[in-house]
């Protein structure tokens, strides 16, 4: 269960960034900003060698006291960041992945729309739902 | 017109006035009366149930006005029961007493009645735009301004966009949703009024009404509309109660499909997402409504909408410009349950579309065999030694023309960590290209395929983590040219198979065969499935994966034994084959490398991999015949020794024997 959930568009700024809103959401998209550096890094890293081996999903980013934050790449460099919370031990690396492959899918579903111009802000609904199943349910 | 005896079922004469004469046929009209006077029980029972008075009240009333005793409504009942009704609401209690007196017309949710100052409970916010009625729960529907207000369904509060098509307050709008606004009375309007667009809307609408005139979706409103406008001249707010606003009439699917026929002359092909975007954009829908209509209407998400989906999209669009809210989801009567033919061959330019998402255009086949684990296309080699010698020939032949088409896919599908999966998948992104090349008439069943595909799309991405996870398992057992191996495309491995076939001393069985083969064999039986079960969009993309699971759950026991061990088994079990099919192969094999190598000078760097390891395999080949050629150089010296042993022998002995 993510604590937020952003796409980040190949050009580095956000499409879609969403948060439980009951914390400050000012650090979460702080966070996510910051992780950016992480997940170029970790792109880089790979790209020497073929780019066919780079695996979409970067895993743990970093971890602070309070959170994790994990990352994946599509191979149009758009980049999905979750953050979840650090007491959450429960959930697991595939867990994480299962997420972030159905963030893909629902992210490849607005791409299809063909009313959707790629750069634009995500504004579907099927997408929010998706989403919204992922995060924390607020209290 | 009173219709006295019919009245008077306590016995007494109720009158009618003329108002309530005019509101009470026009309603009866509207509960479509038959021909023997008796009106719709269901059509009533919404009637009811749209004055919003308590069940019990209704239940009450049915017994006085004496349908209940009749067992229907006949006029007279029905006028009692509209009169109690209307007394109903006025807070008098039911009887036949209380409706002897004049009262006001029953009120029913979306009515717009100008003409009853008197209603207590309902009419409060009445006319000031329903938008205001942040009190949600109650839902107070008044006419006109319902029809925007019904909107809210919640969702659309997250969409910004003004409301193009707001509700015509006072006017009948010739295509008059007011027959819609049934939909509206079931729905209590939550506050979710972010549609304030509704007033400046109303002016657009007018000039509104005669673009989607133009725009042409009205016809069939209209027909529908009159009907009942004719009988209500004056009170345009009655309300209509259609079977169900979302179910398409025959008239206008009719009128669906001839638009659908003025974009694509062929009813069964697609219509891709640009075209069908320009086409809709022409309903002067705000875009972000239109996207939404086509994310509810695009069922297979394949970027291109049938004639189903099509029929779908239109309908939301014409209900939109009603003044209907979106849904959220798709309501059920228009779910593509009906059958539509789904036969065409796939139009998919929007193949740059399924680039983007990362080069996906996984085929049918392919994506079914991973879809639940990635294994599963391995498994399928094991029925395929006779298939594969097929998938062998068929390889050859493929070979010089799946060049050219190798390369465009080399450069379209640049990354992909899904290269495991590439390979068959490339291996089939030629097949279908050569079909459709070679026999036309197989169109059909690669329709499916575009649906399949996408449907199939999100599996893709659900198997890499399970790709890499299993690469990585296998890299420690294998040798180490097998990962690389894995990302080839399928030129190389062909050549990979051809080559692997003259190294016969080689254990390392490359795993690239067993991706290879089983897109072949279930590509041919891919197309026997669709056509049987090609019914709508999205049985037609469930039905090739259920049959194909079918095809792999009959050989379970033997597969899952195998797929334990990573690879092994069936490495030890090309092994035969690969050996069989040496001596008839080994020199067919070299001839191929050759022409293999060329073309790949120019490629990108997978290809490169794929020409490297083609390079090693070659010399593999090599170091083998080479060997083999040394060894049979010995034998041949060591025959040559003992013959010219023997000679000398002979010649010692002829001359003693002579």
């Amino acid at each position: 269960m993510a604590v937020c959930i952003a796409v980040v568009a190949k050009e580095n700024y956000p499409l879609y960034i969403r948060s439980v809103p009951s914390e400050n959401e000012l650090k979460f998209h702080y966070t996510v900003h910051t992780s950016l550096d992480v997940v170029e890094e970790k792109v880089s890293a790979v790209g020497k060698v073929l780019v066919d081996q780079r695996e979409l999903y970067l895993g743990l980013l970093y971890p602070t006291e309070d959170y994790k934050v994990y990352g994946y790449v599509t191979n149009s460099k758009v980049k999905f960041v979750i953050v979840v919370e650090s007491s959450n031990t429960s959930l697991r690396d595939n867990e994480i992945r299962s997420m972030f492959r159905k963030l893909h899918n629902s992210f490849t579903d607005v791409m299809c729309n063909p009313f959707y111009n790629p750069g634009d802000l995500i504004q579907s609904k099927a997408f929010d739902s998706v989403v919204s199943s992922m995060m924390v349910q607020a209290c | 017109m009173d219709r006295g005896p019919g009245t008077a079922s306590g016995g007494s004469f109720i009158s009618i006035s003329e108002n309530e004469q005019r509101c009470y046929s026009g309603l009866s009209t509207l509960c479509q009366a038959d021909s023997s006077g008796k009106l719709a029980a269901s059509k009533v029972g919404e009637l009811f149930r749209a004055s919003q008075l308590p069940a019990e009240t209704l239940h009450q009333i049915t017994d006085v006005c004496g349908a209940k005793r009749l067992g229907y409504f006949g006029s007279g009942q029905f006028y009692v029961a509209l009169k109690l009704l209307a007394a109903a609401q006025a807070g008098l209690p039911v009887s036949l007493e209380s409706i002897k007196e004049e009262l006001p017309l029953p009120r029913f949710a979306d009515m717009k009645d100008d003409r009853d100052p008197r209603y207590p409970s309902r009419s409060q916010s009445s006319d000031t735009p329903s938008h205001q009625s942040a009190a949600a729960s109650e839902s107070v529907p008044r006419a006109p301004m319902d029809r925007g207000a019904v909107r809210h369904q919640g969702s659309i509060s997250e969409r910004k966009e003004p409301w193009s098509p707001p509700p015509s307050p006072c006017r009948s709008p010739p295509d008059s949703p007011l027959s819609y606004h049934s939909y509206a009375y079931s729905t209590p309007r939550n506050g979710a009024d972010a549609h304030l667009g509704q007033t400046p809307g109303v002016s657009v609408w007018a000039q509104d009404t005669s673009s989607p005139l133009h725009y042409g979706a009205k016809p069939p409103m209209e027909h529908t509309s009159s009907r009942h406008s004719a009988e209500r001249p004056v009170d345009h707010g009655i309300v209509d109660y259609p079977d169900d606003p979302w179910r398409i009439t025959p008239e206008q699917r009719e009128y669906y499909t001839n638009q659908f026929r003025s974009v694509q002359p062929d009813l069964g092909a697609l219509i891709l997402g640009s075209v069908a975007r320009n086409f809709f954009t022409k309903s002067k829908l705000p875009i972000p409504e239109l996207s939404h209509i086509w994310e509810l209407s695009d069922m297979d998400r394949d970027g291109a909408l049938t004639l189903a989906e099509f029929c779908t999209a239109f309908h939301l669009i014409v209900a939109r410009k009603n003044g209907y809210p979106l849904p959220e989801s798709l309501p059920p009567s228009l779910l593509p349950s009906f059958a539509e033919k789904d036969a065409a061959p796939p139009k998919l330019v929007s193949e740059d579309m399924f680039f983007e998402t990362s080069g996906a255009p996984q085929q049918t086949d392919l994506v079914l065999a991973e879809r639940t684990e990635p294994l599963i296309s391995f498994e399928e080699p094991d029925p395929g030694p006779s298939l594969q010698e097929k998938s062998e020939s068929e390889h050859k032949a493929l070979l010089s023309e799946m060049i050219t088409p190798k390369q465009d896919l080399a450069e379209e599908l640049p990354q992909s960590a899904f290269s495991p999966k590439r390979a068959p998948v490339t291996t089939d992104q030629e097949k279908p290209p050569e079909r459709f090349h070679r026999a036309p008439e197989q169109d059909p069943p690669h329709e499916p395929e575009p649906h399949v595909r996408s449907r199939a799309r999100p599996r893709s991405y659900s198997s890499t983590s399970i790709e890499e996870a299993m690469k990585k398992a296998e890299q420690p057992p294998t040798p180490p040219p097998r990962p690389q191996k894995s990302h080839s495309r399928a030129s190389s491995l062909d050549l990979n198979r051809l080559f692997q076939q003259g190294t016969h001393g080689l254990k390392s069985g490359y795993l690239p065969h067993p991706p290879a083969l089983p897109p072949r064999p279930t590509a041919t039986q891919i197309p026997h499935v669709p056509p049987s079960t090609e019914q709508s969009s999205q049985k037609a993309v469930r039905q090739p994966d259920f049959a194909d699971f079918d095809r792999f759950r009959e050989e379970p026991p033997q597969e899952m034994g195998l797929l334990q061990p990573p690879q092994k088994p069936l490495r030890r079990k090309y092994h035969p084959e690969s050996q069989a099919r040496d001596p008839a192969q080994t020199f067919g094999s070299p001839a191929h490398p050759p022409g293999g190598n060329r073309p790949p000078q120019k490629l990108s760097s997978g290809q490169k991999k794929d020409v490297q390891l083609a390079i090693r395999k070659n010399k593999e080949t090599n170091a083998v015949l080479m060997r083999l050629n040394s060894e049979l150089q010995q034998q041949l010296k060591a025959v040559h020794q003992e013959r010219i042993h023997l000679e000398n022998q002979l010649e010692i002995l002829r001359p003693a024997a002579m």
